[in-house]
């Protein structure tokens, strides 16, 4: 068949493809009833269109105009939409639970990347107080000191609740960025989570010490207690999915690298779905309750306690059925 | 034979989609037109939403942060694949089966930019995307996305020139392809140019005008009069 003669017999059916894939590429648009269940059986005549003009070396016009149909038909006939409502609600219930318990070599070893530099770092300043300086700048540490003075009032009760909304803006942009940066470091062999969380840890340890030496310990680990349980659990979490990519690469076992990195990213990225909801709670408590001075440190102590007990209880817990299957981690 | 980058997957249909990789050139210039975009967006809700005191710079920086990480996200994924920028310079993002990009590799390509960005400018992405076939910076070997071109509308080529003449023989497939290619393009060459290339045939076509031989018999291989 010559070309012209193709041209003239299916031109109109590849036309009311072509204006129905345009209708499908707008934002809301949408094919009805018996043009969306012929789509598929219509989009395959498309493709052997195509095949049967490239087979019989008809003009490169005609092949990419038909090959640029099949591309463009083919992202709208895989287009995935599903209720996002019912998934995020699942996966908040179980899904995420579960996908930490899964995962746990990697969080056991996030945790002890975080806290043990942590500890030993606090350790060392309440024995050497000027090692606080090895890792944080001077005025930093005054900053800190003035922050958690029990003298100075500013953080709390003078505070008016535009001031709470201003902060909590700037712990969701920062720490979650910090969460991103640890998550996304991972992939250079997991150096890059790595470095982040002991740094952190080293940083976390250096003011608990310093302000323990300063005596503000009360201000200040009431002040932290609440939203830590959130905002610590969660950074290791971060780092838990950065250290899994690092490892992906490190030993693919049977898989190419590549392969290997694209199967441990699938996972990863759900662990960081988890920690950025984790994140805007922690911000939420730090913002509006952590810093509220009318509460008794008691009072926060005990929230304090209540809060880690939610977080642990729910990774250990939460999406694990009655009988047993699918939850053991 | 094809010294292009162009890359064929082959889907369920059996069809072979054709898809061109985009290389960093035209990449970082989409980035660049978005990231004017997003700052200057940002700018502006800061000058407004600063007049409301340290509530307004609260709501600034959660919008900032909102669209520092998820701009990109909520462009490719709800826009089939193309942020502002990309849809300017004519390229989108889809997944390397060719399939549209989802949520969870759109959000995973755009966390890993912060590593692709390392230590300047993009340095590692650009060494990445220079170190495969698809030029996937990092974040695209993570998430199994590519970025492509997007094909250019294409319009009906006329050879103006009425009439036929027998295709010679003895010309292989490929050859014969090449004289439609000419045909086909020649409105982009000039008048000169046309008759230099076509004058190469004269020996075998051995014609008096090689160029308007050449559109004909390109018309009988496509059937026109």
């Amino acid at each position: 068949m010559k070309q012209g003669q193709f041209e003239q017999l299916y031109q109109p059916l590849w036309h009311v493809m072509e204006l129905e894939i345009i209708e499908l590429e707008k934002p809301d648009g949408r094919l009805k009833g018996n043009e969306l269940a012929s789509f598929a059986s219509r989009y395959r005549r498309l493709c052997h269109f195509h095949a049967l003009a490239k087979d019989r070396h008809y003009s490169s016009h005609l092949v990419d105009k038909l090959g640029d149909l099949v591309v463009r038909g083919h992202q709208q006939l895989y287009r995935r939409k599903q209720p996002f409502m019912q998934q995020f609600t699942s996966f908040i219930v179980a899904g995420f639970p579960r996908l930490v318990r899964e995962q746990q070599r990697y969080i056991w070893w996030a945790t002890a990347l975080l806290y043990v530099p942590g500890l030993l770092m606090f350790l060392a300043i309440l024995w050497q107080p000027d090692l606080v300086y090895t890792v944080t700048a001077p005025e930093q540490v005054s900053s800190f000191e003035s922050m958690y003075d029990p003298e100075n009032r500013t953080l709390g009760s003078a505070r008016e609740s535009d001031t709470n909304v201003q902060m909590f803006g700037f712990y969701i942009s920062n720490n979650i960025s910090v969460a991103f940066r640890t998550f996304a470091s991972g992939i250079v062999f997991g150096v890059g989570s790595i470095f982040f969380l002991i740094y952190n840890g080293l940083l976390m340890g250096a003011v608990a010490g310093h302000l323990t030496n300063a005596e503000f310990t009360q201000t200040f680990f009431s002040f932290v207690v609440g939203h830590g349980s959130f905002e610590l659990t969660a950074i290791c979490i971060a780092g838990a999915a950065g250290l899994k990519l690092g490892y992906a690469l490190l030993a693919p076992g049977n898989l190419t690298r590549k392969e290997s990195l694209k199967r441990a990213s699938l996972v990863a990225i759900q662990l960081v779905y988890g920690v950025i909801i984790m994140l805007v709670i922690a911000a939420f408590i730090e913002a509006f309750w952590s810093s509220n001075n009318i509460l008794m440190p008691w009072q926060k102590y005990l929230v304090g306690g209540f809060l880690w007990a939610l977080v642990i209880g729910y990774l250990v817990f939460s999406g694990r059925s009655l009988r047993g299957e699918g939850g053991e981690g | 034979m094809l010294l292009d980058t162009r890359q064929s997957l082959e889907t369920p249909e059996g069809a072979l989609l054709p898809l061109t990789p985009a290389g960093f050139g035209v990449r970082v210039l989409a980035q660049l037109l978005d990231i004017l975009i997003r700052y200057g967006i940002v700018t502006v809700i800061f000058i407004v939403l600063s007049l409301l005191g340290r509530m307004g710079t609260g709501i600034a920086l959660i919008l900032a942060f909102l669209l520092e990480w998820f701009y990109p996200v909520y462009f490719e994924v709800s826009r089939q694949g193309r942020t502002p920028g990309k849809k300017w310079m004519g390229i989108r993002v889809v997944n390397d089966d060719g399939t549209p990009i989802t949520f969870g590799p759109s959000l995973l390509r755009n966390l890993l930019r912060f590593v692709d960005f390392l230590p300047m400018l993009y340095l590692t992405g650009i060494i990445a995307s220079l170190c495969n076939r698809q030029f996937k910076r990092l974040g695209d070997l993570a998430a199994g996305s590519m970025v492509i071109y997007e094909a250019p509308p294409t319009r009906e080529p006329s050879f103006e020139v009425r009439g036929q003449l027998p295709v010679p023989a003895d010309f292989s497939t490929d050859e014969q392809r090449a004289l439609l290619a000419f045909a086909e393009r020649s409105k982009y060459l000039s008048a000169e140019r046309q008759s230099e290339l076509a004058t190469i045939l004269l020996p075998v076509i051995g014609s008096k005008d090689p160029v308007i031989a050449i559109k004909q018999m390109a018309n009988t291989m496509v059937g026109k009069q």
